[in-house]
């Protein structure tokens, strides 16, 4: 390549300043995100679980996914964990003589693995291409495949371990579970919460859902009580005593919060759902970013290293010329 | 358990019985089936149907007191019309049965005197069978018969029997008298009774569990193993769940939500109606409640199960109220919370991992270290380093 002293300075000088202005515009400061204005969301109660996996075949039949044989047995759908194949899973807790429903001690607990929902999203953070998105007005957490460059960012990203990649497949999507807005569309709510017996996994507005959660942590143990099945709020409910809720509900803080939260009878990370700070990461990671880049320090600390070099380079060149 | 019983079967098999035609007015082939059944449903080993005919024609005979206390009749009734052949003939002539007031040609103090009578002749050795819970409230005036409250007749007849047998939920543990608000203060016969019982629940229990529980009696001496409820093992350690013929659309996921809805009608799990098998220890499925013949079960019929033989669940758990779940049992197995796929990253590849991202970064210093030097033709040949850079330009 020929380049002259003056074209490339000419050349950098311009681009400096085409990277600077851009870089301007979206050096703000990062906000922390909060629920969307009609935020929709999920309650799993695990303490009403009865482990029927009504919710696995249901979100199979709604996402046409076929069951998934890993026991050596091809006869019973039986997903191991969250795959391409599968959106949701129901995983079980068990320690000792596993008697005890919702205990720690000799008991077992059933938890049912999707997608969070997170407020403050990962994946969408962390995708190149704008392929993952968040609803601006119900936050559900969705992806496009068509601007997919199948980089995989937000499987790596994710805190709950959620995206999981087509691996067997040529032209592969990332599959996750996306709330069944296809069937929210048609005014249904999601199969999982629609099947659920026990509806240990409630479907509703966030806040409501919510705000069911903290009456369920209000109720004395052993209070007659009744529990709405498939939406928050739904007149099918039963009258069941209110069990032993451990602790807190997940997902109301954890990583900014998130849409899908949880209620249990054993520790959270008992049922895998790892203990993690408040913030989000994403802020964490977009401040940084954003403040680099801010009034152009990094870009032009990196421009300037280098026109540096060139220049030295350069001279020393001139020099053998002459 | 099994070498004592298989010792007695040893001692009682002799030469099979040839008089239950004449005696039972049964054909030798139906007296034989109706054995074998009895052996079957008490999960004796083989053998055993040999040593109950022989038992059963034997002259013992033992005679049966029948207390009929609060209750509906529901579970004689359901005795004498059990289809299996010839069951009524064999309660009526297999024991010898002293006093049962429904099926009485006597009344009033000819009956009583009967009763009398036979718990004087046979004490000790007789069969006290109650059906009915036993109602104590206000000094027992709820319930009395021949001018004696509930709890004065089983203490008289109890009192010399060999063994006594709470036939039906309401003996059992008070069953639908016993509801709440339970008026009558209706509880079963062991808070009254404080020596041994054999519960048998069930609204009406089924007759084959109470006939081989008797039948196990006679041919050894002893009821079967009872569970901590004073139930027979054979015919409750079992919850009805388990073995349920819908038990496959509960491991799918497939919920009647209404009575007539389109999984009703396909027969799906009536766990979300209601249905008490989660949590019922009986022998329905298998062995059909009330003795009623193929698919007449209240699940096979398509009514969720109320749990009419578990104490705090029948008459006690609205019937359509959701069950809890005694514990899981389930063919489909759950997976682990952490599941290990796959294997996690070798020595070897740790290594190649880290060469190579040494070289990138060892090939962008040496890059920028040169950068507007390649534009001369002539000059000196890169070092190796800078091979990989140029390749990456």
């Amino acid at each position: 390549m020929s380049l002259t002293r003056r074209k490339f300075l000419r050349g950098t000088a311009v681009a400096g300043a085409a990277c600077a202005v851009a870089g301007l515009a979206e050096a703000e400061e990062r906000k922390e995100k909060t629920l969307p204005p009609k935020a929709v969301g999920l309650l799993f109660d695990s303490t009403l679980c009865v482990g029927c996996k009504a919710c696995v075949s249901a979100c199979r039949e709604a996402n046409n996914l076929h069951p998934e044989f890993n026991n050596g047995i091809n006869l019973w759908d039986a997903p191991l964990d969250l795959s391409a194949n599968s959106l949701t899973v129901i995983k079980a807790y068990s320690e000792g003589s596993a008697e005890n429903k919702d205990q720690e001690q000799d008991g077992f607990a059933f938890v049912k693995k999707s997608c969070l929902h997170c407020v403050d999203p990962s994946c969408v953070s962390v995708c190149p291409v704008s392929a993952m998105t968040k609803d601006p007005v119900t936050g559900i957490v969705s992806y496009n495949p068509n601007n997919c460059i199948g980089c995989r960012y937000c499987v790596a990203a994710c805190p709950f371990g959620v995206p999981r990649f087509e691996y067997n497949k040529t032209i592969a999507r990332l599959r996750k579970c996306e709330m069944c807005k296809q069937r929210q569309a048609e005014g249904k709510i999601p199969a999982c919460a629609d099947v659920c017996p026990t509806g240990a996994t409630l479907f509703g507005s966030e806040r409501a859902l919510r705000a069911e959660a903290e009456r369920r942590h209000q109720l004395a143990v052993g209070e007659r009580t009744f529990f709405p099945r498939k939406t928050v709020g739904s007149t099918d409910t039963y009258e069941k005593r209110a069990p032993r809720y451990d602790t807190q509900t997940y997902g109301l803080k954890e990583v900014g919060g998130t849409q899908v939260c949880y209620l249990a009878g054993v520790p959270f990370a008992k049922l895998g759902l790892p203990s993690l700070p408040e913030k989000s990461f994403v802020s964490t990671s977009e401040k940084i970013q954003h403040t680099l880049y801010k009034g152009m320090i990094a870009p032009a600390l990196l421009f300037g290293s280098l026109l540096f070099a060139v220049r030295r380079n350069a001279k020393a060149d001139e020099k053998e010329d002459e | 358990m099994r070498d004592g019983v298989e010792r007695m079967i040893q001692q009682l098999n002799g030469e099979m019985p040839t008089s239950a035609e004449r005696e039972l007015g049964l054909s030798r082939r139906v007296f034989l089936q109706f054995c074998a059944g009895v052996a079957a449903t008490l999960g004796l080993p083989a053998g055993a149907e040999a040593a109950i005919a022989r038992s059963i024609v034997a002259k013992r005979r033992p005679s049966v007191i029948w207390l009929h206390l609060s209750e509906c009749t529901g579970c004689t009734e359901s005795m004498l019309v059990s289809e299996h052949p010839a069951i009524d003939k064999l309660i009526l002539e297999l024991v010898s049965l002293d006093y049962h007031e429904t099926l009485f040609a006597g009344a009033g103090k000819q009956a009583e005197a009967a009763r009398n009578a036979s718990i004087a002749a046979n004490k000790g050795k007789y069969l006290l069978v109650v059906e009915g819970a036993v109602s104590t409230k206000d000094g027992g005036i709820y319930c009395k018969i021949g001018g004696r409250t509930a709890t004065e007749l089983l203490n008289e007849c109890a009192k010399d029997a060999a063994a006594v047998i709470a036939l039906g939920s309401c003996a059992s543990w008070g069953g639908m008298p016993s509801a709440q608000p339970n008026p009558t203060g209706c509880t079963g016969v062991s808070e009254v009774w404080k020596g041994p019982v054999v519960n048998i629940p069930g609204c009406p229990p089924n007759p084959y569990n109470f006939l081989s529980t008797v039948v196990h009696y006679i041919t050894f001496g002893r009821f079967p193993d009872l569970d901590n409820q004073g139930r027979p093992k054979f015919a409750y350690s079992r919850l009805i769940h388990e073995n349920c013929e819908r038990r496959p659309h509960f491991d799918n996921g497939r919920f009647a939500e209404e009575f007539g809805d389109f999984g009703h009608r396909s027969g799906w799990c009536l766990y979300r109606l209601g249905c008490k098998g989660p949590e019922t220890y009986a022998n329905c499925p298998s062995a059909l409640f009330g003795d009623a013949g193929g698919g007449c079960w209240p699940v096979g019929t398509g009514h969720p199960c109320i749990g009419c033989t578990e104490k705090g669940i029948g008459f006690e758990k609205p019937i359509h109220s959701l069950a809890e779940l005694k514990f899981v049992t389930s063919p489909a197995f759950y997976p682990h919370i952490v599941e290990e796929q796959g294997k996690g990253v070798s020595v070897a590849a740790a290594a190649v991992l880290a060469g190579g991202a040494g070289i990138a970064i060892g090939a962008a210093a040496a890059m920028a270290k040169n950068l507007g030097k390649g534009s001369k033709p002539e000059s000196k040949p890169a070092p190796k380093s800078e091979d990989s850079t140029d390749g990456e330009e």
